[in-house]
């Protein structure tokens, strides 16, 4: 059989696309969350509808959309609302199936850190801060994280707690009151970890070649290998050239 | 018969800075990366004004400039990025290196102050998020008990700014304003504010404003001062007027990795230029080329003859 190439990235998008499904709603940022929906919709999910933060329901943009507000998002949409109405009638509402969340930390409990590393009163290094991700990552019905397996990013606790995961696992989410169902699966370069029945994330796949021992070396906790751990099937031809033909010929994110 | 004339609002972006936004003002420049009145960020920098608390959702490049320049004593912000790019040096130094104060939200938190100050409101509810950790450090944000099913909602105050500056895509001489495209908080931050300036792409007859109406998200009675500034929004955008310059916002990213590089540029296209017109005849052809907007008009409404 031949040799199929693919680069991390390409990797990255292709399994967060598949774990979209038809008919969700997403909140999408640009970037690879941006590119994995427009796969899933070309694949699997033509029913997938997608929001995004800026207010935008249901974009067609004809170029690939560089930032968060690109007017290419706007022109040819189904809705145009502000921002107070998206995160209200929709988020908060409770009509957002999944949000893509990202963040310079993620703990062992899927807790995201993209506000402070160091002290937040005398930061070490100043992070963005968390723009929509503190109510995506509580309101939104499941959530997906995609992010490269470096040790530095997977601790075993965050410095600051941006947005929430889990907590301290158990019961603690479900304490809170939030109304989303918190992280589903994180989709790194090496694999996907998904949240355990008390919340701890677990690996719960390899990509084809990579071994547990480098999950293990790239994370910053004692990760747990899944009973049934399986390898994810490798990026499709069909699915590579939408991606570089059709959605990032300029190889920008991919 | 005779007809009273209703004064004209019309005056230029140099006088009603000078008019309405004073050395420690809490300033919001409206925008969610559409309609940043960029124009108005450089004539506050001309002017030298000090110590502004510059509120904004993404402080964006306009803060960034703001801040090299030294107008600002103090952000509040939701998110602190070059979007699309990566960091905003500026304010993150001044974070960084305890310079500059600063009070952040997320965005939703942010929003929901200017609800609750453009609604007259004391405080604006909120549904839990769990995320405790910037609760802590803002004590701005409170919890409340909900009368009516005794659990816990999170509250923020009003975010009441004494100057916001909007920019519209066309506007009347009296600052009733057409706005499409992202609509950001453009409509809140105009109702929170104690005063607002308004810019526009093009000042249009009250009767091209009239006809239609769904499409004035901001009244006039609401706006002090309006004033015509063409390509006002760049390097951000105005939808159908003219696109997003990512190239400048990358451009940024090398420009305000040294302070010769600030300096540098805040000389060539700030100080040592007298408006906006000059700044855009200056970019020249080449980018107003690159940066040509297209048309895709929509499809006309009837409103009904009664």
């Amino acid at each position: 059989m031949e040799e199929i190439e693919y680069n991390p990235q390409e990797l990255m998008v292709v399994n967060a696309a598949r774990l979209l499904r038809d008919g969700d709603v997403v909140f999408v940022g640009v970037g690879i969350p941006n590119l994995a929906c427009n796969l899933a919709m070309r694949t699997h999910a033509p029913n997938l509808q997608m929001i995004y933060e800026a207010g935008v329901i249901g974009a067609q943009p004809a170029r690939l959309p560089l930032s968060i507000g690109d007017p290419s998002l706007v022109t040819g949409a189904l809705s145009v609302c502000s921002m107070y109405d998206i995160f209200t009638l929709y988020l908060q509402r409770g009509n957002v199936d999944v949000g893509f969340l990202g963040g310079a930390q993620i703990d062992q409990f899927g807790n995201i850190n993209a506000t402070v590393i160091g002290d937040y009163a005398h930061p070490k290094v100043r992070l963005p801060g968390s723009g929509g991700s503190m109510e995506i990552a509580a309101w939104a019905n499941r959530c997906y994280i995609i992010t490269p397996h470096q040790k530095r990013r997977f601790p075993a606790r965050v410095d600051f707690r941006t947005s929430i995961g889990f907590l301290t696992g158990g019961d603690a989410r479900a304490k809170t009151g939030v109304r989303g169902g918190g992280p589903e699966a994180i989709v790194t370069n090496l694999g996907l970890m998904k949240p355990d029945e008390t919340g701890e994330l677990v690996l719960t796949a390899l990509h084809p070649g990579i071994q547990f021992e480098q999950v293990q070396e790239n994370t910053g906790w004692a990760i747990r290998q899944a009973p049934n751990c399986e390898t994810t099937a490798p990026p499709n031809p069909e699915e590579l050239r939408i991606l570089r033909e059709e959605l990032d010929p300029q190889r920008i994110y991919i | 018969m005779e007809h009273t004339t209703m004064t004209t609002k019309l005056i230029s972006l140099h006088n009603a800075i000078k008019k309405y936004v004073h050395d420690g003002d809490l300033l919001y420049a409206s925008g969610f990366t559409h309609l940043i009145p960029f124009a108005a960020g450089h004539e506050i920098i001309r002017q030298g004004i000090k110590d502004l608390v510059l509120a904004r959702a993404t402080p964006d490049l306009i803060y960034d400039q703001m801040v090299a320049a030294g107008c600002a004593r103090k952000v509040i912000f939701s998110y602190i990025g070059n979007p699309g790019v990566g960091s905003l040096r500026m304010v993150r130094a001044g974070i960084e290196k305890g310079e500059l104060e600063w009070e952040e939200y997320s965005h939703f938190s942010m929003i929901s102050r200017l609800q609750a100050g453009a609604s007259g409101l004391p405080f604006m509810p909120m549904k839990q998020t769990g995320a405790a950790d910037l609760m802590k450090h803002n004590p701005q944000y409170q919890q409340v008990t909900d009368p009516y099913t005794g659990e816990c909602v999170i509250v923020v105050p009003p975010l009441k700014p004494d100057v916001a500056i909007v920019h519209v895509q066309r506007s009347d001489a009296q600052g009733n304003a057409h706005v499409w495209g992202i609509l950001g908080e453009q409509r809140l931050a105009a109702f929170a504010a104690q005063h607002v300036i308004l810019t526009a792409e093009e000042i249009v007859d009250e009767a091209v404003i009239r006809s239609d109406p769904n499409r004035t998200l901001i009244p006039g009675l609401v706006v002090d001062a309006v004033c015509h500034v063409p390509y006002c929004a760049h390097p951000s955008y105005t939808q159908g007027y003219h696109d997003r310059d990512n190239d400048f916002y990358l451009a940024w990213d090398e420009i305000s990795k040294t302070d010769e590089g600030i300096q540098a540029y805040l000389k060539e296209w700030v100080y040592d230029l007298p408006d906006r017109q000059a700044y855009w005849e200056k970019l020249g052809p080449e980018v107003h080329q690159r940066l040509h907007a297209g048309e895709r008009l929509s499809a006309p409404v009837n409103y009904g003859e009664y």
